[in-house]
């Protein structure tokens, strides 16, 4: 079954979390040693109505956010990369636009940032491996470059490529059995759907290397390996183009890679997810995992139709 | 050379140490903070490794010796097995009592439907039996049957050898590491076993 009625936890962020109130004692407390965060929401960027939150959804601290990230290119400890990525050169940054579309080309990063709004918006961050987080970042909608780019009606999907420089990314002692450079891929209504994100900040800030700087996708509703991060190639592809770990590993990884917990993972049941949440002791709380992360009544007509345990 | 005892002593004490050296730093990474942000999979991760570990040292022990001519090797043997089944025990309690919670439902989920778990788990409960034997009484007791009985440590080896390599994702090194090892380890047992019955008279 696809569609899922609203439950009554779904409320949106604007119910229950005026701005003054998003940051709690835990975050604050978190918070205010690296980044001051507490004024980042209201000031110079609108709070989107579209950070569609749970009554417990609490945003993870700066030090979560950016010590617990699967970014190989790094190194694959969850620590590597915020040791690593530092030799990551952001600046200046290009991002190609190729495929089917009217207006492609080499883009500055600052002309792709600069004609869009940016906002913030608090999104559950679900990962493959059970884990979640909640995040906030600052962005503005895939939508937008999309638009700009003009795509030709042929075009049913975008593909996005991260940079691949051994020079920057160290590759340490061995090699990892992965194709680089990391592909993704979304469909195009997927990529054009008011969640989906460009992001290029985090809790106000500039967004950190290990979480993709300068520019990564946020898909809210899929597993965190499928929003790419340091995004160099944007390209409109006809057919499904192919993505880094459903190449790799097939049986394991679909295209679509949306987060459902009735589809089991040979590696981890998807059913319950450890919620990063720094209470005391072990830092996490199992909770249950939501079909599309909790994003369903946004986003399931996407999918209206499909089975999902086939198109996994 | 130093008296001969006094090396297996020496052996024994390093043993100890670095046996319960992980345990050490675990626990004090844990209070300081240092495991990361999810510290339960950083004591899973770290004591997996310790199992294997001294699951292969186990496994060098005859082979040392038969290379060596160091007959004495033999009295560490037990103990290196004996922290094998410690460092699997933290390891399976650690996952089953902290990141599942002794949910007994998920925790059969899992070693039924993830072939990873299944071996790893068919490995602790080879390790089970072979543990519970260690003692002097129970060798004396099996006689000739506990050496058969304690060849299951290459199938519990090789099965947490596979666990390993069915977990890891992009980066096969260690667990190819592991693999070849054990591989090296029972080669050098044939070669042995082969030679002995070959050339019976020599021996």
């Amino acid at each position: 079954m696809i569609i899922r009625t609203r439950k009554n936890s779904d409320i949106p962020s604007s119910e229950i979390t005026p701005e003054s109130a998003y940051i709690n004692r835990r975050k604050f407390l978190g918070a205010s040693a690296g980044i001051g965060a507490a004024a980042f929401l209201s000031r110079d960027a609108a709070a989107s109505p579209l950070s569609t939150l749970h009554q417990d959804d609490e945003p993870n601290t700066w030090d979560e956010i950016t010590t617990h990230n699967n970014f190989y290119e790094f190194g694959l400890d969850k620590k590597d990369p915020s040791r690593n990525a530092h030799t990551l050169v952001t600046k200046p940054w290009t991002v190609k636009v190729d495929g089917l579309c009217k207006k492609p080309g080499d883009y500055q990063l600052e002309d792709f940032i600069k004609p869009s709004t940016i906002e913030d918006r608090v999104y559950r961050f679900r990962c493959v491996e059970a884990w979640s987080m909640v995040i906030p970042w600052r962005g503005f909608p895939l939508a937008d470059v999309i638009n700009r780019a003009e795509p030709d009606s042929s075009a049913k999907y975008v593909a996005f490529a991260t940079l691949w420089d051994p020079d920057q990314m160290p590759e340490r002692r061995w090699k990892p059995r992965i194709g680089w450079p990391y592909r993704e891929g979304l469909r195009l209504d997927e990529a054009m759907h008011p969640l989906s994100l460009l992001v290029n900040g985090l809790y106000g800030k500039e967004l950190p290397n290990q979480n993709g700087a300068p520019l990564r996708v946020i898909v809210p509703w899929k597993y965190g390996f499928k929003s790419i991060k340091s995004i160099v190639r944007m390209t409109f592809t006809e057919d499904e183009p192919p993505t880094t770990w459903a190449t790799q590993t097939p049986g394991e990884y679909g295209f679509y890679s949306n987060v459902n917990p009735d589809v089991s993972h040979p590696r981890w049941s998807q059913a319950t997810e450890k919620r990063i949440d720094g209470s005391k002791f072990f830092g996490y709380r199992r909770i249950d995992t939501h079909f599309l992360n909790g994003y369903a009544d946004e986003v399931a007509h996407l999918y209206e139709g499909m089975d999902l345990q086939k198109y996994f | 050379m130093p008296n001969p005892r006094r090396r297996i002593l020496l052996l024994k004490t390093a043993i100890w140490l670095i046996g319960l050296g992980p345990i050490a730093w675990l626990t004090a990474g844990f209070f300081r903070g240092t495991l990361g942000v999810l510290p339960v999979d950083t004591i899973i991760l770290v004591e997996g490794r310790w199992t294997l570990v001294f699951l292969l040292a186990t496994l060098a022990v005859t082979p040392i010796r038969r290379l060596t001519g160091w007959n004495r090797v033999i009295q560490v043997r037990r103990l290196l097995g004996l922290f094998a089944f410690f460092h699997a025990c933290v390891h399976f309690l650690a996952y089953a009592g902290i990141d599942q919670a002794f949910a007994l439902g998920y925790i059969i989920d899992d070693v039924v439907d993830r072939r990873y778990i299944t071996a790893g788990f068919a490995a602790l409960l080879l390790l089970v039996p072979l543990a519970v034997t260690s003692t002097k009484g129970w060798i004396r007791r099996l006689g000739k049957r506990w050496l058969k009985l304690h060849r299951l440590v290459y199938v519990a080896a090789s099965l947490g050898v596979l666990h390993f390599y069915w977990k890891v994702r992009a980066d096969t090194f260690w667990p190819l590491v592991a693999a070849l090892t054990l591989a090296g380890l029972f080669a050098v047992r044939l070669a042995h076993r082969a030679r002995a019955q070959r050339k019976p008279v020599r021996k």
